[in-house]
Order: structure tokens, then C-alpha cells, then sequence
């Protein structure tokens, strides 16, 4: 048995941005994962169901327009209806510190803003990844 | 595990992507689930796509399932990006070029790393195809790596291989190299709109001209702008008219015959991989073994005699 973590960067809404969203896709390469790039502008139904085909361990949201609370929250929903808590959502962009809470609460379980070595993202997936 | 077998037999998505997963990590559990799958597979018609890094094939094949949706066929397709030999990861990019797809429901995309494999494949591809198949998709496209010359593997999968080729590649001297330009049903020169179309055409037809044409076909070739939505529609109309000959000369019978083939040497492959490498004390012995080796005191045939011992007694 072999198994590899699986993840999915995508980054929903209408901002172009992706560099952040490239970055950390490059840094958990390099941590051995299998990382699924999805590119600009997914929909929330877009994500999840990239996410259902490809067997994902772990979803990676980015975002930089500041639409986050709908967005995020979005997927984490659209991933509760298909029973698919199963899967870790991570998230990171310009998030205000007020809104951590409110997205961890909605299933958002790591929210990384500007600054964040990507190391942290590695380890806080390493350490939660669910399956 | 052998429910999950049926509901892959039902199409359902989310057994589909687990059963694959099953496949890439060569869970033990795994041969069970295509006891039940084997006799279902065998009506979805492959269609192999290869070309060089960059040459446009997740493009095309974005384009070709928009148009078998619009045939209303079901469409099933294994994206294969290489895996990194050094730390074991892998960026799968190709569902950028898929966007179109994402939420048809008549559409299954899997992104796969090569996982070692060196051929343009990977190895769980061959099962990939089987549980694809006999989920019930009518066409399964499966893109290579971005491949260099000798990465032919794709033509042991595909009932049709398309090479995908761009302008300005090379001199006539590139296309009557041996490997990759011999292993095409159909050549397919994308971004057409760019400057040389004309002599790479030119240098395409005078090597059909020059190598006899396989079983008298004619290897045809096509140009596509795949970006701009230019040429698909006749690069399907190609394939079936080679899915026809295919059926006209009893051949269809024997691609699949070499897919099982290959298949089965991959399967004897992992599991005697798995049964020289999956000893904890391996990785020890072979240190040792290097050791000795880097010392002048032990060649390495002597050493994989040593390794293979209780295999080959």
C-alpha cells in the first residue's frame, strides 16, 4: 500500500490572483503530496465535484476579493449535503481576523492569511488530514 | 469492497473515484472489486493521446469530450502528469484546460501522477480504463505525460492513438526517428494557426509517403486550433473511421487482446515489486549491498542474485 494525500487548490470566485494559490500548490509538491490545480473562477459545484472525482483527501480555497464568508462556505455546505465531511478544507487570503471563527465554525478548519510560511499549511495538513 | 464493485457497475461517481483510488494504492483489497468489474469492461472505444509537453492534448481533449456530449456520448477521461522522482509529489494541472466539463454529469476526469512509471503512463492506468469502461462510458480519452521521443506506452492501452504535434518542432530528420511518430492512428497538428503549419505538413506526408502505411491505411492527418474550437468535430469523424477499420480487419479483437497483455505483465510486475520491496529489512540490506558495491567488493549483478535469491531458487 502506498497511499498519497490528494488535494484540490481551486480558487472560487472572480478574483485573478493566483499566486498564493500556486505557492502553496508548489510547497505540498514538494511535501510528497498529489496536488490537483484547478485554476480561476470555480463555482462551488465546480469544486465539489472535482473533489468527488478525483478522491480528494484535502480541499485548498483561495481567495482574494474578500467574498470569503459566501464562498468558503459555499463549499463546506455544498460538502455536507453530498456527506463528504470526510474531506479537510483549508483556506487562505485576505481574511480579517473576526472572520476565522465564523469560518472554522463552518467546516473551514485552517484559514491562513498573508505571511503564513508554507510549512504551517504542510504540517496543519499532515497533522489533520481525515482518511 | 465487492458493494463498491456494484456501484461503480451503476455509475456511480464517488465509488468510481474511490475504487480508482483503491487502484493507485494497490490496496490488497483492490483484485476483488475487478473480479466484479472484468466482465462489464471491454465496450467503451480508448482513444490514446500523446504529443510533446505543451503540444495542447488536455486542450484537444477538453474540445473532443465537448463534442461526443454534444453525440450525446458519455465521456471518461485519465489525465496523467509526471510525479516528481526525487520527492514523490505531483502537480496535476489538466483540469485547467477541462473547465467546460466540470459539472457535466455525463463526464468523469481523473488526474493521475506517474508514480515511477517512465513509459508516459501510469501504472493503475490499465485499471483506470476497466472501471471507467464498465461504469458505462462510451469513450475513455487518456492523455500522456508530455512525452519526449521513446515514451510509446499509450498504444498498449488505446484502441486509437492520436500523436499531437505542433508547428516549427523540427527539421524532416525529427519525424523519421523511430518511437513516438511510429505509434500514431492519426496525426494531429494543433495550433494550426502558427507560423510553419505548412512544412510540417509537407514533412508529415512525405514520411507516410515514405514508410509504408500500416495495413494499408493511410495514417490521415489533421490540423486543429483547439483553443478556438477549430477542427475537433473532424478529428472525431477520423477516429470513428478508424474505429471502423479497426472493426473491418478483425483488429479491435487483437488491441484489446495486447491491452490484457499488458495489463497482466504489469500486474505480475507490481506484485513481485511488492514482494521483493515490501521486506522492513530491504532497504538495510541494499544499503549494505551498496556499500559493497561502491567498494569495489561486489558488482551488482552478484547483488541483485543476492536480492532475487528466493525468488529465482
Amino acid at each position: 500500500m502506498e497511499q498519497k494525500i490528494r488535494v484540490l487548490i481551486a480558487k472560487p470566485g472572480l478574483d485573478g490572483h493566483d499566486r498564493g494559490a500556486k505557492i502553496v500548490a508548489r510547497a505540498l509538491r514538494d511535501a510528497g503530496m498529489e496536488v490537483i490545480y484547478t485554476g480561476l473562477h470555480q463555482t462551488a459545484e465546480m469544486i465539489v465535484e472535482a473533489a468527488v472525482q478525483e478522491d480528494v483527501d484535502v480541499i485548498g480555497l483561495s481567495l482574494l476579493s474578500g467574498a470569503h464568508m459566501t464562498l468558503f462556505t459555499d463549499v463546506t455546505r455544498l460538502l455536507k449535503q453530498k456527506n463528504m465531511q470526510d474531506i479537510l478544507v483549508v483556506g487562505g487570503g485576505i481574511i480579517p481576523e473576526d472572520d476565522v471563527p465564523v469560518l472554522k465554525k463552518a467546516g473551514i478548519s485552517g484559514v491562513f492569511g498573508p505571511g503564513t510560511q508554507v510549512e504551517t499549511i504542510v504540517d496543519f495538513i499532515l497533522k489533520n488530514v481525515k482518511k | 469492497m465487492s458493494d463498491l464493485a456494484s456501484q461503480v457497475l451503476k455509475g456511480d461517481p464517488r465509488s468510481i473515484a474511490r475504487l480508482i483510488t483503491l487502484a493507485e494504492n494497490n490496496n490488497p483489497e483492490f483484485s476483488k472489486s475487478m473480479k466484479k468489474i472484468h466482465p462489464h469492461s471491454g465496450k467503451a472505444h480508448v482513444i490514446g493521446i500523446t504529443g510533446v509537453m505543451g503540444s495542447g492534448k488536455s486542450t484537444l481533449i477538453g474540445e473532443l469530450a465537448i463534442e461526443y456530449r454534444k453525440q450525446g456520448k458519455t465521456v471518461g477521461i485519465i489525465a496523467i502528469d509526471p510525479t516528481s522522482p526525487f520527492t514523490g509529489g505531483a502537480l496535476l494541472g489538466d483540469r485547467v484546460r477541462m473547465m467546460e466539463l466540470a459539472t457535466d454529469d455525463g463526464v468523469f476526469i481523473r488526474s493521475m501522477g506517474t508514480r515511477g512509471m517512465l513509459g508516459g503512463l501510469t501504472s493503475a492506468v490499465y485499471d483506470v480504463v476497466e472501471i471507467l469502461d464498465a461504469s458505462g462510458k462510451d469513450v475513455i480519452l487518456v492523455e500522456t505525460v508530455g512525452v519526449g521521443q521513446a515514451e510509446v506506452d499509450v498504444i498498449k492501452i488505446a484502441d486509437t492513438t492520436l500523436v499531437v504535434l505542433v508547428p516549427g518542432l523540427g527539421d524532416s530528420i525529427q519525424t523519421f526517428k523511430a518511437g513516438i511518430m511510429e505509434i500514431a492512428d492519426l496525426y494531429i497538428v494543433n495550433k494550426a494557426d502558427r507560423s510553419g503549419v505548412n512544412q510540417t505538413l509537407a514533412e508529415l506526408e512525405s514520411l507516410i509517403d515514405i514508410s509504408c502505411s500500416k495495413d494499408d491505411r493511410r495514417i490521415p492527418i489533421l490540423t486543429t486550433i483547439a483553443k478556438e474550437h477549430k477542427g475537433t468535430e473532424e478529428v472525431i469523424k477520423a477516429i470513428n473511421d478508424h474505429k471502423n477499420f479497426l472493426k473491418e480487419t478483425n483488429a479491435f479483437e487483437k488491441k484489446r487482446r495486447n491491452r490484457y497483455e499488458a495489463e497482466l505483465v504489469e500486474i505480475i510486475r507490481k506484485r513481485l515489486m511488492n514482494f521483493i520491496f515490501d521486506e522492513s529489512t530491504f532497504k538495510e540490506k541494499i544499503e549494505k549491498l551498496l556499500d559493497k558495491i561502491s567498494k569495489k567488493q561486489l558488482d551488482p549483478y552478484t547483488a541483485a542474485d543476492e536480492i532475487l535469491g528466493k525468488i529465482l531458487k
